[in-house]
């Protein structure tokens, strides 16, 4: 983060060492490390897991894939959930830098204002009330919690613009909170009124699981996540101002209510899209975000793809641990996200202050 | 006439109509090219709303705000920003910045949307941490820095705006004796070496008397007067803005006019 060593305060401009650590250079450096971490675990996750697998029979043409039980575990078991869990990862921190910058607060997760609460509603209701239906390339749950996160979203909107076309940050934070807790309690309600196995079903659910038993889902959450992430890519520079204040942002050319309402409805996507692949998975949106900060900096130029990057490693490893620390039993991985990062989270709280 | 405010008028919370505050009512300014302008008056009486309405920051209900014999309303918001810049009451970031990136962010309404800042941008903020005496501070946290550091650091970031107008918002306020002296110092070397022009809004008539060579004076979000400092500044005045009986002179070794207050009319 420290780009110039302290030759530099005794105020002699040093130009030349300035250009060398330009915002350019660290951007590239960064995603050069961050890409490649993300890759090396995206490749390293699938071989490894409790069933030692041969990747030269994986890969071999010669084996009918019925028969060839190693392509089967790769491709099957764990290659779509290792993808889920790089697309998860990867949308739910980057949705928690927008969120964070545009609510001007560090503390702000992705699911601060109700898209997690409404996806999760969504999904209960079709999981008790079992609705058969199906939305063309989803299966019912991912379906019904997209529309849970969509039906939230609206709401908190309409309520955070009723006094004029801006968006008021406080009310925002206020409605999602409140709307959070009201839908909890909704949730709560239509689980009292559910069954044994629907209960089961349900809370397994809420803790958040990467085991999507195929590709299809993922394939219908990825043009999401692409939406999402084309728009997110518009946004750094004024979440820099939006994070410094609103009208020091418009002081500086920015259009706040556009960019306002463009993080707000990018971010929200990126959640919804990201909790109706795979349940609402805590803590990756804020122990992420805050992670990267602590080594590049807070500049969210390198901050969003850093943690873009970053959250697809850490989810991707998380699902790991889930998958092998109590093998044979696999422990989903929103436990893991939150025993790992509630910690460390607290840690982060109490060194920086 | 340079920045000028045909009759601008302003309420907040329009919209709704609940609790609707009236901040200006039909207010003209003419600022001149190069001039240092105060805006003096009362709490509440409209000083940092008119300041907003000329920066383009919020758009008048009425009346228009131009700048060069063109209105505000039909430049882009960078476009503006790329002639005005502004420095507000205070800066709160939510994130640790460093302060060479809170200078930089200055560059913002220069750069498009994809383009980072390059070596010139990079030249123009350490330029201007140089100016405000700054410069040893460049990669320190912008939070960990006092009062008169951060407020120096948030006109650095409004001088890489590179902007001929520069609106300052009360920037002495909360400053101790000896920054308020120093700022006051930069502010009129912005004027007269960069030939910048500069309105400011305070509380301190002092300030505002040795540095302002024209004086809008508010009250209740109306004009009641302006013109050259050394005209409008007397006691009359400041009893009708004030309610406070003062004596106004100049000062032998300071060579500008002083304000005394002795005692509060009501």
């Amino acid at each position: 983060m420290t780009t110039l060593d302290s030759a530099e305060t005794d105020g002699t401009p040093l130009p030349r060492r300035a250009s060398h650590s330009s915002i350019r250079g660290r951007l590239t450096a960064t995603i050069l490390v961050f890409g490649t971490l993300a890759l090396a675990t995206c490749v390293l996750a699938p071989i490894l897991g409790t069933t030692p697998i041969s990747l030269r029979r994986a890969f071999d043409p010669s084996i009918p894939f019925e028969q060839n039980v190693d392509a089967q575990i790769f491709f099957v078991a764990r290659l779509p959930r290792v993808l889920a869990g790089a697309l998860v990862g990867s949308a739910l921190a980057a949705a928690g830098v927008v969120f964070q910058a545009m609510l001007r607060n560090p503390l702000a997760t992705p699911f601060t204002l109700g898209v997690s609460a409404g996806a999760s509603l969504g999904a209960m209701l079709v999981i008790v009330l079992g609705g058969a239906l199906t939305f063309g390339p989803l299966s019912t749950v991912p379906a019904a919690s997209l529309a849970g996160a969509a039906a939230a979203t609206a709401v908190v909107y309409w309520l955070a613009t009723r006094h004029g076309h801006a968006i008021s940050t406080s009310v925002l934070l206020l409605a999602g909170v409140t709307l959070n807790s009201f839908l909890s309690a909704i949730i709560m309600f239509v689980q009292y009124l559910a069954d044994f196995a629907q209960v089961y079903r349900a809370a397994r659910w809420i803790m958040g699981d990467l085991d999507i038993g195929g590709y299809d889902t993922l394939i219908a959450s990825l043009p999401l996540v692409l939406v999402a992430f084309v728009l997110f890519a518009l946004l750094p520079s004024s979440l820099n101002l939006l994070s410094v204040g609103k009208d020091a942002a418009a002081a500086r050319g920015v259009d706040v209510s556009q960019a306002q309402r463009l993080a707000f409805f990018s971010a929200s996507l990126a959640t919804a899209a990201a909790v109706s692949l795979a349940g609402p998975i805590g803590f990756v949106g804020i122990v992420v975000p805050h992670l990267v900060r602590l080594m590049v900096g807070v500049d969210h130029r390198i901050v969003l793809p850093a943690s873009a990057l970053f959250g697809a490693a850490f989810l991707v490893a998380c699902d790991l641990v889930a998958r092998t620390i109590l093998a044979p039993v696999e422990i989903p991985v929103g436990i893991v996200t939150a025993m790992i990062g509630g910690p460390f989270f607290l840690w982060l709280l109490v060194h920086k202050s | 006439m340079f920045l000028n405010g045909d009759r601008v008028s302003y309420t907040y919370n329009r919209r709704t109509g609940v609790e609707a505050v009236k901040a200006l009512r039909e207010v003209s300014v003419r600022v001149d090219r190069g001039s240092f302008t105060g805006l003096i008056g009362p709490n509440g009486c409209g000083k940092t709303t008119l300041l907003k309405l000329l920066a383009g920051v919020l758009s008048p209900d009425a009346g228009s705000v131009s700048l060069d014999g063109r209105a505000l309303a039909t430049m882009s918001k960078r476009h503006v920003a790329r002639r005005i810049a502004v420095v507000p009451q205070e800066t709160h970031p939510a994130f640790e910045y460093t302060v060479l990136e809170m200078a930089l962010m200055g560059r913002h309404p220069h750069l498009g949307a994809f383009q980072l800042e390059g070596p010139a941008d990079l030249a123009i903020a350490r330029e201007a941490l140089t100016a405000t005496g700054t410069s040893h501070l460049a990669e320190r946290s912008y939070m960990s820095l006092s009062g008169g550091e951060k407020q120096r650091v948030v006109i650095a970031s409004a001088l890489t705006q590179s902007a001929e107008v520069l609106l300052l918002d009360e920037p002495t306020a909360s400053l101790d004796l000896g920054y308020q002296l120093e700022i006051g110092l930069l502010l009129q070397r912005l004027n007269r070496e960069r030939s910048a022009t500069l309105v400011m809004a305070t509380h301190d008539l002092n300030l505002a008397a040795s540095l302002c060579d024209t004086l809008v004076m508010m009250r209740n979000g109306r004009v009641i007067a302006s013109g050259n400092t050394t005209e409008v500044l007397t006691s009359a005045m400041v009893r009708q803005l004030y309610d406070v009986e003062a004596d106004v002179r100049v000062h032998e070794l300071a060579g500008h006019l002083t304000v005394v207050p002795l005692a509060r009319l009501s």
